[in-house]
């Protein structure tokens, strides 16, 4: 106690001291209440006007001009059906290139540009991929207004994301492991395969619904690559009564997708269209949610068995 | 510590078999981190079926020296051998770029300080380096685990869970593991580095003894910072300073009257 006089003093000069921390915390609380509170509302409103509409006809139907007999199964069907798209071309590229980058590209200039790079295309903004999809894929490669065309764009959106969480994955994994395989006689590939793949995939998992799950909700590059907004039918089956078993005319079929089918109600007038938005809205938001919650699950159940 | 301490470790142990043949051998080694020069011009003999010891203070280089065996600086980018290790009786220089670090690394086998079992169970962990060898016969890989696992003296408290995972076993347990794992492809050499650092006394006695009885198979080369273990262990003893190698012999002799006044001041304990 080289600056204090005496035991009094030392202690008038901690509660003054701590002064500071409850003032911290409280200003930290608060903007954490705004945060959460807000979202909450925003829930809880959307529920509130949404949850009465909900029912199994409303999952049923399809888009009506009678607010009462509308439904959203074109726009949930699309939107799986993109989802799946999506995941089919996001998760090979974005995870092939995470590791590649991550495991076998040589340490130069050349790599750090690519990964500079590849952490500012995810802050493109999303309507940006949206127009060279229109170009790229609509027209140049004849997709046209497809179930594919969509699903090709919103692969590309969260390719970055896919991306970054593989890095950050397959970078948790401790060096000692690593030297321990290679240490055995490994290649490249067999430490890849028996070793990295496997210990960074609850990241990788988590990461690819993480990005799934903001697929789900865009609505500015499907809107650009033009998908329609009124659908009153389904895309072909994928699966059918004859051989091969197996359809993909689906995927040139014109859809819809939620957040679409959202927008197109809540610019009616009529306000029992409105409840039908907060209806999907509010679908729209357990669905991610319900994502999220898999990707925890996910995330828990693999990483118990894995530990070093 | 006093030079009696060790003197008296040295003196209590069995002496080593004379005749020895030369197992590898560095020649002008130097080794480069970038520009860095962390190993310099360094010529050592490692005997056959012996345990040679490289000791020296933080930062001397012996775990570098060591890595320089099966090339494991090859895994980091800007980093450059100079010289040569030769490996007999083929007399392959392991150094060369011709010859594949894979096939340095198959016939040298390395246990590190920190036990690194893979996150997987005890026997897939001992049946890695045969998995990647191409080894796919269950009866094989089951009879090469179980004798890699009673030369690392594990055998006995984990045959009745081979299929749970190795990290549920004790740190002395986990680096036993990696030594069977090390051991399991039935290498030339077998390299530790640090191996107890990471261990309490009772599990670092039982790899002591351990390493003990492997050098009737294998050529042991180990990296220590502990002066009493080098005397405990070690056939040969290797001290280095800075990247240098101050003094090699016989273990006796290097711990009870060293030639260079460097030695001495390192083993008395008046240095590092």
């Amino acid at each position: 106690m080289a600056y204090a006089r005496d035991l009094a003093e030392v202690r008038l000069l901690i509660a003054s001291r701590k002064r500071w921390d409850y003032v911290f915390a409280l200003l930290g609380l608060g903007a954490l209440m705004v945060a959460v509170l807000t979202l909450t509302a925003l829930f809880v409103d959307l529920a509130i006007d949404g949850i009465p509409r909900l029912s199994l006809d409303f999952l049923t139907s399809f888009p009506s001009r009678r607010p009462e007999r509308a439904g959203i199964l074109s726009a949930w069907v699309g939107t799986s059906l993109v989802m799946l798209v999506t995941a089919f071309f996001a998760v090979p590229l974005g995870v092939g290139a995470g590791l590649y980058l991550e495991e076998y590209a040589p340490k130069n200039w050349v790599t750090d540009v690519i990964e500079i790079n590849i952490t500012n295309l995810a802050g493109v903004p999303s309507i940006v991929y949206g127009l060279l999809a229109l170009g790229l894929f609509v027209y140049q490669f004849g997709l046209g207004e497809s179930i594919l065309a969509a699903g090709l764009t919103l692969a590309l959106l969260v390719l970055p994301v896919v991306i970054v969480a593989t890095r950050e994955a397959v970078r948790a994994i401790p060096q000692g492991i690593r030297e321990g395989a290679y240490a055995l006689g490994g290649t490249q590939w067999q430490v890849c395969r028996d070793h990295i793949i496997p210990y960074s995939l609850p990241g990788i998992l988590t990461g690819v619904i993480i990005a799934m799950a903001r697929a789900i909700g865009e609505t500015a590059p499907v809107i650009t690559i033009g998908a329609l907004t009124f659908i009153a039918f389904l895309p072909p089956s994928p699966v059918g009564p004859e051989f091969p078993w197996l359809s993909f005319d689906w995927l040139w079929s014109p859809f819809t997708v939620m957040p679409i089918q959202m927008f197109n109600w809540t610019s009616r007038p009529e306000a029992a269209f409105h409840a039908n938005a907060a209806a999907a809205g509010f679908i729209l938001i357990v669905m991610t949610l319900a994502m999220n919650g898999l990707a925890i699950w996910l995330r828990y159940r693999l990483r118990k068995k894995i530990r070093w | 510590m006093t030079a009696l301490s060790v003197a008296s470790v040295v003196e209590n142990r069995p002496a080593a078999v004379p005749q020895a043949v030369p197992k590898a051998e560095a020649k002008g080694l130097s080794f480069y981190y970038g520009d860095f020069r962390a190993l310099k011009n360094l010529d050592l003999v490692v005997h056959e079926h012996r345990v040679t010891a490289l000791i020296g203070p933080s930062g001397c280089g012996k775990s570098t020296f060591l890595r320089c065996f099966n090339r494991m600086h090859d895994l980091y980018p800007g980093n450059r051998y100079e010289g040569e290790i030769r490996l007999y009786p083929d007399n392959t220089n392991l150094l060369s770029s011709e010859v594949d670090p894979i096939e340095v690394r198959m016939r040298l086998s390395m246990v590190f300080q920190k036990p690194n079992p893979f996150p997987k169970s005890i026997f897939e962990n001992v049946a890695y380096g045969l998995r990647v060898r191409g080894e796919r016969s269950r009866r094989t890989l089951a009879d090469k685990v179980e004798q890699a696992l009673r030369s690392a003296a594990l055998w006995n408290e984990v045959k009745d869970r081979l299929h749970e995972p190795a990290f549920n076993l004790s740190g002395g347990q986990q680096q036993r593991l990696c030594i069977a794992r090390a051991l399991a492809t039935d290498p030339e050499m077998l390299l530790f580095d640090e191996p107890t650092s990471a261990l309490d006394p009772i599990a670092t006695a039982s790899i002591e003894e351990l390493i003990s009885e492997l050098k009737s198979r294998v050529t042991i080369l180990i990296v220590t910072h502990n002066m009493q273990q080098a005397a405990r262990v070690s056939d040969y003893t290797a001290y280095m300073y800075l990247g240098e190698l101050i003094e090699f012999g016989p273990t006796d002799e290097l711990f009870i009257k060293p030639k260079r006044k460097e030695t001495e001041d390192y083993i008395t304990g008046r240095f590092g």
